[in-house]
C-alpha cells in the first residue's frame, strides 16, 4: 500500500499497525524483563499498552505485547504454536514416555496391530512405533535445527554483506545464488549426499547447503532498502565503520522478516529431510528417523498400513504446525510481505 | 434525459446517514448523521482526511466493502432507493447515472488494458453497442476531453500516459455513458499544479454543458468554492455547516473559520499564520 | 522496443552464467565423491595396469582444471558419461526416461493449474467466509503433506481398498511393449496406433501418480492466487471498475485476475519445473519408469555419471522454464514492454 488517501484508510482510523522495530531500540531493550508492577496482570497490561512510554524498553515491550495479542487473535496460528510446542515436549521427555526401547526387537509380534501394549502397533521387526516415533522425533526436528542454525546466519551475512557492499561483491554473491537456485532443491541435495555418502550429518549438510540462498536474497533484499534510510546515514555520519553499521543497524532490521521466512521453510526443510530418508539417504536403519521408518515400512502398506502411516502423521502434522506459526508469524511481524 | 425523477425533488437526497466500519478496538463511525442534496448544481463536500468524506460519495454508489455498515433515514438517487436497491439495480445507476473519478489515474486505470478498451467497455455495459461503434464512441469521448490525438492515447496503456492525460481518459470514461451525477474524489490532489486548474476547468465545462450535477469532494476549501455553488463542510463524519459558495466568507462555524483563518493570502498582510484549534465540541453528537 | 530487447539480452546473456555454475557445481561434487571413478568403470578386481590406463583415459591425471575442461567440453558435446549400471551413454538413457516424467509432470500441472487457480479466485473473492477458511486450510494441508506419505495412503486407498484404479507401473501386463513407441508418452503413443484399450490403460495408470504430484503444486497456486487476488481486488483500478457498472465476474475476471496472471505464471512455470522435485519420490513409489526413477536407482547403485547428467538435465530444464517464465511475463505485462 502506498500512502496515498484510499478510501478506507481515510475513514477508518488505523489501528496499531506495526511500525518495523527501531534499530536502536532493539538490543538494549532484548533480556530486559518488565519491571514488576505494584498492581497485578491489569497493571502490567496498562504498562504495556499506554500511549506514552517512559522508556525504550518499555516501548519495545509493549510493541511486543501488542504482537503477541494480534497473534493471539488468529486461532490457526495459535494451534500451530500448541502443536510444535507439544511435540517439543514429547520429544523431550521421550525416555519418560516411551513405553519401550526404540531398538528392542520382539520378532514373535511383528507388525502387530494398535493394541494396549504398543499403542501404535510394532513394525516389521517387532519394534514398539509409539517408542520409535517419539526418538525419531529427535532426529527429523534435530536436523531441522541444525540445517536452521547453518542457514540463517550465513545466508543473513552473506545477504547483508551483498546489499550493503554493492557493486562487484554483490553481483558475485547474487551469481552464486543464481547457480544454487537453478536446481530443485531436494535433487541437488540428493547429489550432495551421493557424493558424500548417506547419513544423517550429510543429509544435514546437503540441504543446509541447497537452503541457504533464498535468505542470502531475502537478506539482500531487505539490505538494500534499509541502506538508503536516514538512520543508517545518520550513523554513517557519525563515523560508524561499516561492519559496525550492518551488525548493529541493518541486520536487526532483516531479523523479522527472516524469522517469518524461517518458519515457513522449517515445514520445507522437514519434507526434504524426511523425504532424503525415504530414500535412504538421510539417517540410516536402524535409527528411528520418521522419513527411514516410512521407507521401511512402505513394503507392507498395503496389509499392515498403519506402520508407515503413523510417522506419515507425524511428518505431517510437525509441517503443518510450522506452516501455521508461520503463516501467523508473517501476519503479525511482516505485514509488507503478504 | 427522461430519467426517473420524482417531480420537484432533488436529484441525490441523503438524510442522516451513517457508515460505521469493525476495527480491531470496536467500530468506527466514518459518518455520524449526514444529510444533504443535490440537484442540477455543483456541490462541494470540504473536509480533512479522516472526516468521511469519500466514505459519504462511495455511499451512495453501493461502492463500501461488505463490512461496512449503511443505516440513513433517506438515501435516494432520482427514484432509486440506494439502501434497498438490488445488485442489478446499483449497476445501472453506477456508470450509467452516476460517475466517479477517483485521486490517482496511475492507480484508478487498469494497467494491462489500453484506455480505449477501458472507455469502451464502460460504454458497452450500459448500452448495446459493437465493438466497433463503442471503439467509436471511445473515440469520439476522448475527443471530448479535449484530447488532440484520440487514436493514439486510445492505443495506450495508462503506464505510457501523463498524469493529466490520466485523469482525462478518465473523466471521458466516467462521462461517455452520459450520467446525471458525477463524483469527483480529490481529482487533481494527485496532479502537477500546472494541470491540476486545467483538469478542474474542464470537468467544469463538461458539467455545465451537460447539465449534470457534481459533487466535487476535496480538502481544499477555497478551491472548492471557486467551482461549486454551495459547499458543505465535514468534519468527524458529520456536517458542520452548509452554505453557498459565494457567502463562504460569512461562514459562521468556528471550524470553517478556522480552515478560512490559516490559509496565507497575497491580499492582506498577516503577522503571524494561524493554526486551526480544534473545539472537542465539534465531535459531539449532533442533534 | 529498445528497452525491451536490453531487458531480454539481459536474461539471456544471464543463462550461460548460471549454465556454467551448474557445471562447476555437478564436477564439483563428482570429484568430492569417495568412489574411485577409475574403480567405477573398469571394477575393483582388474590388474593394476588397466586401473592406470583408464586413469590416463579419464584425464585423472591432470590437474584440476584440465579436467574441468574437459569435463566442461564433453558436455558441450553432449558426452554426459557412460552409466555404469547400464552401461548406456548417460545422455541416452535420460532421453528414454525423461518422456514418461514429462507426461506425468505435464499432466499434474495442467491439473493444478486449473483447479489451483479456480480456488484460489474462489477464495479471494469470498474472503473471510467459511469458503476461504477451508481453501485456506486446503492450501497449507497440501503444502505440508510429504508427497511420498500422500503416494502410499493413495495407493492403499484407491488401488487396494476402493479397486479404483491401477497399482504402481506405467501400464498392464497385458498391454507391455504393445504399443510402438514414437513420443515416448505412452497416451499419446497409444492414441496414435489407434488402440483405445491401450490408451485406457494408460490413462488409468496415469491418474494416481499425476494427481499425488499434482497436489502440492495445487495447493501452492491456489495459496498464492488468492493472494495476489486479494492484493489486485483492494486496487483502485476495481473501484473504477465497479464504478463503470460491470459485473461481478467481468471485474474478476477481466480486470483483477487478468493482473494477477502476470506473476502468477512466473509461479505456474517455477512450480512445473519443481515437479522434478515431487517426480523424484512419485516415481520410486509408483515405479514409474521416469528421469526421478533413474536418478534415485543411479543414486543407490552409486553410478555417478548417471547422478550427475541427470541433476545438471533437472537444472538446465529449470533454467529454461525460467526463461520461458520471464519471455510470458514481458509478453503479459504492457509495463514491461
Amino acid at each position: 500500500m502506498s500512502d496515498r488517501a484510499s478510501p478506507l484508510a481515510d475513514a477508518a482510523t488505523a489501528t496499531a499497525a506495526l511500525e518495523p522495530i527501531a534499530p536502536d531500540a532493539v538490543p538494549e531493550a532484548a533480556g530486559a524483563p518488565p519491571p514488576p508492577q505494584a498492581g497485578a496482570a491489569s497493571g502490567r497490561r496498562a504498562w504495556l499498552l499506554t500511549d506514552a512510554p517512559a522508556s525504550r524498553s518499555q516501548a519495545a515491550w509493549g510493541r511486543r505485547y501488542q504482537a503477541w495479542l494480534a497473534f493471539r487473535r488468529n486461532p490457526l496460528a495459535m494451534a500451530g504454536l500448541g502443536v510444535i510446542l507439544i511435540m517439543l515436549l514429547l520429544i523431550l521427555l521421550a525416555p519418560l514416555l516411551a513405553t519401550h526401547d526404540p531398538g528392542i526387537q520382539e520378532l514373535g509380534n511383528r507388525l502387530a496391530a494398535p493394541s494396549a501394549a504398543h499403542w501404535l502397533g510394532t513394525d516389521e521387526l517387532g519394534r514398539d512405533v509409539w517408542s520409535r516415533l517419539l526418538y525419531g522425533g529427535r532426529i527429523t526436528l534435530g536436523m531441522v535445527v541444525a540445517v536452521v542454525l547453518l542457514v540463517a546466519p550465513v545466508g543473513l551475512l552473506v545477504g547483508c554483506v551483498a546489499g550493503y557492499a554493492g557493486g562487484l561483491w554483490d553481483r558475485l554473491l547474487m551469481r552464486v545464488t543464481d547457480v544454487f537456485l537453478a536446481f530443485p532443491r531436494l535433487i541437488l541435495a540428493l547429489a550432495f549426499v551421493a557424493a558424500m555418502g548417506p547419513g544423517v550429518e550429510s543429509a544435514v549438510i546437503a540441504i543446509a547447503l541447497t537452503a541457504w540462498p533464498p535468505y542470502a536474497r531475502l537478506a539482500r533484499a531487505e539490505t538494500l532498502t534499509i541502506r538508503r534510510t536516514d538512520y543508517v546515514a545518520a550513523a554513517r555520519m557519525t563515523g560508524a565503520s561499516p561492519a559496525r553499521v550492518v551488525l548493529r543497524h541493518v541486520l536487526p532490521m532483516c531479523l523479522p522478516s527472516l524469522v517469518v521466512r524461517v518458519t515457513l521453510d522449517m515445514s520445507s526443510i522437514i519434507l526434504t529431510a524426511a523425504g532424503l530418508g525415504f530414500l535412504g539417504l538421510g539417517a540410516q536403519p536402524p535409527l528411528p528417523e520418521w522419513g527411514t521408518m516410512i521407507a521401511t515400512a512402505r513394503r507392507f502398506i498395503l496389509e499392515q498400513w498403519w506402520v508407515a502411516v503413523m510417522p506419515g502423521i507425524a511428518i505431517f502434522a510437525a509441517s503443518l504446525a510450522f506452516n501455521l506459526l508461520g503463516d501467523g508469524l508473517r501476519d503479525v511481524l511482516d505485514p509488507k510481505q503478504r | 434525459m427522461s430519467a426517473p425523477n420524482l417531480p420537484g425533488e432533488p436529484l441525490v437526497a441523503v438524510r442522516n446517514l451513517h457508515v460505521d466500519f469493525p476495527s480491531a478496538t470496536g467500530v468506527t463511525q466514518a459518518v455520524r448523521g449526514v444529510s444533504f442534496a443535490i440537484g442540477r448544481e455543483k456541490l462541494g463536500i470540504v473536509g480533512e482526511s479522516g472526516s468521511g468524506k469519500s466514505v459519504t460519495g462511495r455511499a451512495l454508489m453501493g461502492l463500501l466493502p461488505g463490512s461496512a455498515t449503511v443505516r440513513a433515514d433517506v438515501l435516494r438517487f432520482g427514484t432509486t432507493d440506494i439502501l434497498h436497491a438490488s445488485e442489478r439495480e446499483m449497476r445501472t445507476l453506477r456508470g450509467g447515472r452516476i460517475g466517479l473519478i477517483l485521486q490517482d489515474p496511475k492507480y484508478s486505470l487498469n494497467p494491462v488494458m489500453t484506455a480505449g478498451a477501458q472507455i469502451a467497455e464502460a460504454l458497452r455495459a450500459h448500452s448495446r453497442l459493437g465493438r466497433r461503434e463503442a471503439r467509436d464512441a471511445a473515440l469520439a469521448a476522448l475527443e471530448a476531453v479535449q484530447i488532440r490525438d484520440p487514436r493514439r492515447v486510445a492505443d495506450a496503456y495508462p503506464h505510457e500516459l501523463s498524469g493529466g492525460m490520466g485523469q482525462r481518459v478518465m473523466i471521458a470514461m466516467m462521462l461517455a455513458p452520459n450520467p446525471e451525477l458525477l463524483i469527483a474524489d480529490e481529482p487533481t490532489s494527485a496532479l502537477d499544479a500546472s494541470v491540476q486548474a486545467e483538469i478542474l476547468r474542464l470537468i467544469e465545462e463538461l458539467v455545465d454543458r451537460r447539465g449534470m450535477a457534481l459533487m466535487l469532494i476535496s480538502h481544499d476549501l477555497p478551491l472548492v468554492s471557486r467551482f461549486c455553488d454551495r459547499v458543505a463542510v465535514l468534519y468527524a463524519g458529520q456536517v458542520m455547516e452548509e452554505l453557498p459558495a459565494a457567502d463562504l466568507h460569512r461562514a459562521t462555524h468556528a471550524y470553517t473559520r478556522g480552515l478560512l483563518e490559516c490559509l496565507p493570502s497575497l491580499d492582506h498582510k498577516r503577522e503571524r499564520l494561524a493554526t486551526l484549534r480544534r473545539d472537542p465540541s465539534w465531535l459531539a453528537p449532533h442533534a | 522496443m529498445k528497452a525491451r530487447l536490453g531487458a531480454l539480452a539481459a536474461t539471456a546473456a544471464s543463462i550461460p552464467i548460471i549454465l556454467f555454475g551448474l557445471v562447476l557445481v555437478t564436477f564439483f561434487i563428482g570429484r568430492v565423491v569417495p568412489i574411485d571413478p577409475v574403480l567405477a568403470v573398469v571394477g575393483d578386481r582388474a590388474p593394476a595396469d588397466v586401473v592406470a590406463r583408464a586413469r590416463l583415459e579419464l584425464g585423472l591425471d591432470q590437474p584440476l582444471y584440465a579436467q574441468f575442461w574437459r569435463y566442461l567440453t564433453d558436455i558441450l558435446t553432449g558426452n554426459l558419461g557412460r552409466s555404469v549400471m547400464t552401461s548406456n551413454p548417460v545422455w541416452e538413457d535420460i532421453a528414454r526416461y525423461f518422456p514418461a516424467t514429462f507426461e506425468l509432470a505435464t499432466l499434474a500441472i495442467i491439473v493444478a493449474a486449473i483447479l489451483g487457480i479456480g480456488l484460489g479466485v474462489l477464495a479471494a473473492t469470498r474472503q473471510g467466509s467459511w469458503v476461504d477458511q477451508v481453501v485456506r486450510v486446503f492450501c497449507l494441508a497440501g503444502h505440508s503433506l510429504p508427497v511420498f506419505v500422500l503416494a502410499l495412503v493413495s495407493l492403499l486407498v484407491f488401488y487396494a481398498w476402493l479397486g479404483w484404479l491401477p497399482g504402481p507401473g506405467r501400464q498392464g501386463i497385458v498391454f507391455q511393449d504393445m504399443v510402438e513407441t514414437r513420443t515416448g508418452l505412452m497416451t499419446l503413443d497409444a492414441a496414435l496406433a489407434g488402440d483405445w484399450p491401450a490408451f485406457q490403460d494408460a490413462v488409468a495408470h496415469l491418474i494416481q501418480p499425476a494427481g499425488v504430484l499434482s497436489f502440492f503444486s495445487l495447493a501452492y497456486i491456489a495459496r498464492m492466487t488468492r493472494a495476489f487476488m486479494l492484493a489486485e481486488l483492494r486496487s483502485e483500478y476495481v473501484t473504477t471498475a465497479r464504478a463503470k457498472g460491470l459485473s461481478w465476474p467481468r471485474i474478476v475476471w477481466r480486470h483483477a485476475f487478468r493482473n494477477t496472471l502476470v506473476p502468477l505464471v512466473t509461479v505456474i512455470f517455477l512450480t512445473y519445473a519443481g515437479l522434478l522435485e515431487g517426480a523424484v519420490l512419485t516415481e520410486t513409489i509408483f515405479a514409474w519408469p521416469g528421469l526421478g526413477q533413474y536418478l534415485t536407482v543411479s543414486l543407490l547403485n552409486a553410478d555417478m555419471n548417471a547422478v550427475l547428467g541427470a541433476t545438471l538435465v533437472v537444472g538446465l530444464i529449470y533454467v529454461v522454464l525460467n526463461l520461458l517464465a520471464d519471455l510470458l511475463y514481458r509478453l503479459l505485462d504492457p509495463r514491461t514492454r
